[in-house]
């Protein structure tokens, strides 16, 4: 395997270029942390996009963040922190999941998987926050798409179509984000003892008040006990009102207590970074339903596997750990699913990525539609071939 | 505005194509042909522009709408998709050799989930008829264009649509969770759903906003929101557009994104005190009107932030809502705007850029040589908080070459836009009002990307053409790639 590190833009172009005419796919790496996170592509040469990172402009009162693709998220939340900003979308940090640790998590590698945290249910995914980007296409063309400004429609919305299109159909450079004002304030409302159904239904009386929260999770097994946690974050007077009004809203489900900023924090960075399953064994699936769905999806799976799980987005992110299952679990999950949901396979040996599919499998009309688009980008199939889909 | 050339022969065939249409749908009426009842669909919310369509189909379902685009499909006929038809940039313009595919019919609400927050709806429902059936359980559909009493939901998917809410709640793409939609050749997709993420391409995020041209939507599920308990708003007068623009920088600066955060300059200010006497300041030369909701808590905190923040800022008139009247009052004359226009003009053009809300200033200037240079007024209202600017140019359309200069006066307001890192359209989309400026936005390469992509969608171009795209291209064309097999080698890189 050649490892191809460009120095520009313009020798991006030549190494997609001379790919298309070999026909020789290209793998796209920046930082590395993600390269466990979907199908297992085993393609003959490595690009290396590290070269574009650095952040180009940065207006907090413009809401607007620019930077290169490769630019070290850590870098990114710095620069936000110091004007008290932030991306809205809570990116996770999946390493200690991965087991990629000493990786960088990269702005184009969690553009490029969309991925989101808790904040997700209250202020939408990385795909809602992307507004421009410039990329070179498997055809080796530099083009750019979006813009710098919040609401645009000028064209099609090719910032939502990269965004966790997993590099499949172009290389991004640079990437413009929306950022919005980080939280002066944050309490977590934290019920206990709570089963499946009950814990759904106290997220949803939660979500549906007028309280806003913005995370709302439920932890089966958080130190002996269930807990379910719901968020709410603002100015200072505004979330100690609201957490107590949300207190009051959950009595039926029982007494909770509030939990201040600290706790918060490290409690919201643990569930968005999936901590609770991460250290432990077993294969780990990240599956996305209809919140009032959770509890009858739940216990078919448990009925069938042995399993450990948790809830996020109010129910709608169910995260499980199977152990002991030759497919890792993934016949009786997507039977449970019914197709009503996208159940990803996040955490597995290659060999089982290889040979399950790691990503729900398309009805074959929306499979045919991706595969045209895929060609649209990358006609020869040369960048990150196999890793969404086999052959896409 | 160059339309593609309408086929005689195909015009020809209009009895013919109208009752082989009239099989495919089981309504009697589902197919006008007659002159006067195709009149009805010359034009959108863009009236400057007409053509009469070949024919009208309006279906009553998926299985219609699917053997229609089959059949247009098969015999390489034209379509043009059409919602409520409130469309500013010519969205929904018809042809002449192709039909308007209607889709009023689809007008059910099919299912609320408030436990999911979520509502399944066709897409002829109105944007304001989905917050009105839920409204009575605390709840609402956010994204509120000015249109929202007519314009239908499928519309909004189509066009993107915005509103006065957008910087706090998003665009239509930010509240649709998923889509049934027929491809031209009849083929039913289902994107999404009542879940948040689906993996794959986000072909739902690419049908939002692709104006009609890749396929027709039959189904959207939208997010619900619980409405705000609270909303209170500040009615601020500045000297100056620079220290109103000033203002709202330093509000969002200060970490506060109002619900709605809206300018208005001196022209504006002044045409709709003269209509509706909403008690505006007439002594100043910016007003805006500032937002805040969520729970009263936090409304009462972040009026009293907003209104120090704006004596900081210099503004000379501050009145702050204590009732609902009161900030329904100050909303008044900002919602009268365009109709406000309308009576001080026989016609206005409504131009709709948005640019980094620091260039403002710069912005304004630039109008004002624009409206000496072709002796025409223009008002603005400013979407303040997103940066989404909407000029009034307004005009005489009886003058002879008064449309002529007020389309030159928009489009240099476009373009200037575009030079200073805005877009040319921030929520009424392109259609074909902006089609032959997406160069100024867009280079070539930049846009045959979007039309290879169109060509995964609608290889034969029959969805919505001339809109969009300054050029027809041939999908076999464009698909091309120009490579010499076994002679490219790989740049000469550091390998490692």
């Amino acid at each position: 395997m050649s490892q191809y590190r460009p120095a520009d833009e313009k020798q991006l172009i030549d190494v997609v270029a001379a790919s298309v005419a070999n026909e020789e796919p290209l793998e796209i790496v920046a930082g590395g942390s993600k390269r466990n996170l979907g199908r297992p592509p085993q393609l003959p040469h490595m690009l290396d996009v590290g070269v574009f990172a650095g952040i180009r402009q940065y207006e907090p009162e413009e809401l607007v963040l620019t930077a290169g693709a490769a630019t070290p998220l850590a870098e990114i939340e710095r620069t936000l922190v110091a004007k008290r900003q932030m991306l809205a979308f809570e990116p996770p940090d999946w390493r200690m999941l991965l087991g990629t640790d000493a990786a960088n998590s990269t702005f184009g590698g969690v553009v490029a998987c969309n991925l989101s945290g808790p904040r997700r249910i209250r202020q939408g995914a990385a795909r809602d926050h992307v507004l421009g980007l410039a990329a070179v296409s498997g055809r080796g063309e530099a083009f750019k798409a979006g813009g710098r400004v919040v609401k645009n429609v000028t064209g099609y919305d090719l910032c939502k179509l990269l965004t966790g299109s997993y590099g499949t159909l172009a290389v991004m450079t640079e990437i413009s984000v929306k950022v919005l004002p980080a939280p002066e304030a944050t309490r977590t409302v934290a019920l206990t003892g709570l089963d499946d159904p009950r814990a759904v239904a106290a997220m949803t009386h939660g979500l549906n008040s007028p309280h806003e929260p913005s995370g709302a999770a439920h932890l089966p097994d958080a130190g002996g006990h269930a807990r379910t946690l719901l968020r709410v974050e603002g100015p200072l007077p505004s979330v100690e009102a609201r957490s107590q009004a949300l207190r009051d809203e959950l009595k039926p489900f029982g007494a909770a207590e509030i939990l201040g900023d600290v706790d918060s924090a490290k409690l919201w960075q643990g569930i968005r970074d999936a901590a609770p399953l991460a250290a432990g064994e077993g294969v780990i699936w990240r599956v996305s339903l209809a919140p009032t769905a959770a509890p009858a999806f739940l216990s078919a799976v448990r009925a069938a596997l042995d399993v450990d799980y948790f809830l996020d987005w109010g129910g709608g992110l169910a995260w499980l750990a199977v152990r002991g299952a030759d497919d890792g679990g993934a016949a009786p999950i997507r039977a449970a699913l019914g197709g009503r949901g996208h159940a990803t396979l996040i955490r597995a040996s290659a060999a089982l990525r290889a040979a399950v599919p790691v990503f729900e499998p398309l009805p074959p009309a929306v499979a045919a539609l991706s595969a045209r688009v895929k060609d649209s980008f990358d006609p020869k199939r040369v960048l990150n071939r196999g890793r969404l889909y086999p052959e896409i | 505005m160059l339309m593609p050339q309408p086929d005689a022969a195909v015009i020809a065939r209009r009895s013919a194509i109208a009752g082989d249409l009239r099989r495919l749908c089981a309504a009697s009426d589902a197919v006008i042909e007659s002159e006067d009842e195709r009149r009805a669909y010359e034009t959108d919310g863009l009236t400057a522009y007409r053509a009469r369509p070949l024919l009208v189909v309006l279906p009553s379902t998926t299985e219609e709408v699917s053997r229609v685009l089959a059949y247009c499909h098969k015999n390489g006929l034209k379509v043009v998709p059409r919602g409520a038809g409130t469309s500013l940039s010519g969205g929904a313009l018809p042809l002449e050799d192709g039909i308007v595919l209607g889709l009023a019919k689809f007008n059910r609400i099919l299912e609320i989930d408030y436990d999911n927050r979520c509502a399944v709806v066709q897409p002829g429902v109105t944007n304001l008829g989905i917050t009105a059936a839920v409204q009575h359980a605390g709840f609402y559909y956010a994204p509120d264009p000015s249109s929202q009493i007519a314009c239908s939901i499928g519309g909004n998917v189509a066009e993107n649509s915005g509103g006065v809410h957008c910087l706090k709640y998003g665009l239509t793409t930010n509240n649709v969770l998923g889509i049934e939609m027929v491809l031209i050749d009849g083929t039913v997709l289902r994107l999404g759903g009542k879940h948040l993420d689906s993996g794959g391409y986000d072909l739902l995020g690419v049908m939002v906003g692709s104006e009609g041209l890749l396929a027709v939507v039959t189904e959207v599920t939208v997010r619900l929101l619980r409405k705000p308990s609270a909303a209170r708003a500040l009615l601020l007068g500045f000297p100056s557009n620079e220290s109103a623009g000033a203002c709202v920088a330093a509000i969002i600066g200060a970490g506060c994104i109002p619900g709605g955060m809206e300018m208005m300059d001196k022209p504006a200010i002044h045409a709709v005190e003269d209509f509706v006497h909403a008690g505006y300041p007439l002594d100043v030369e910016a007003l805006l009107i500032v937002e805040l909701d969520g729970p009263p808590a936090e409304v009462d905190h972040l009026i009293d932030r907003v209104e120090a923040i704006a004596k900081r800022c210099g503004s000379v008139s501050v009145r702050v809502s204590n009732s609902d009247e009161e900030r329904l009052a100050f909303w008044a004359g900002r919602k009268a705007a365009f109709p406000a226009i309308g009576r001080i003009s026989p016609d206005y053009y409504c131009v709709d850029p948005t640019i980094p809300r620091a260039k403002l200033p710069d912005m304004l200037k630039y109008m004002a040589e624009l409206s000496r240079k072709y002796g025409l007024r223009v008002a603005n209202v400013f979407h303040a908080g997103d940066g989404n600017l909407h000029p009034l140019i307004l005009y005489d359309a009886n003058q002879p070459d008064e449309l002529a200069r007020t389309e030159q006066f928009g489009a240099d307001i476009m373009r200037y836009s575009v030079e200073i890192g805005g877009c040319l359209s921030g929520e009424h989309g392109v259609g074909v009002e902006k089609r032959d400026l997406m160069g100024s936005m867009f280079s070539e390469v930049d846009l045959q990307q979007q039309l290879r992509l169109k060509c995964a969608f609608d290889p034969g171009g029959l969805l919505n053409p001339g809109k969009v795209f300054p050029q027809l291209h041939r999908c076999a064309e464009l698909g091309r790639l120009h490579v010499h097999h076994g002679q490219v080698r790989f740049p000469d890189l550091p390998r490692f």
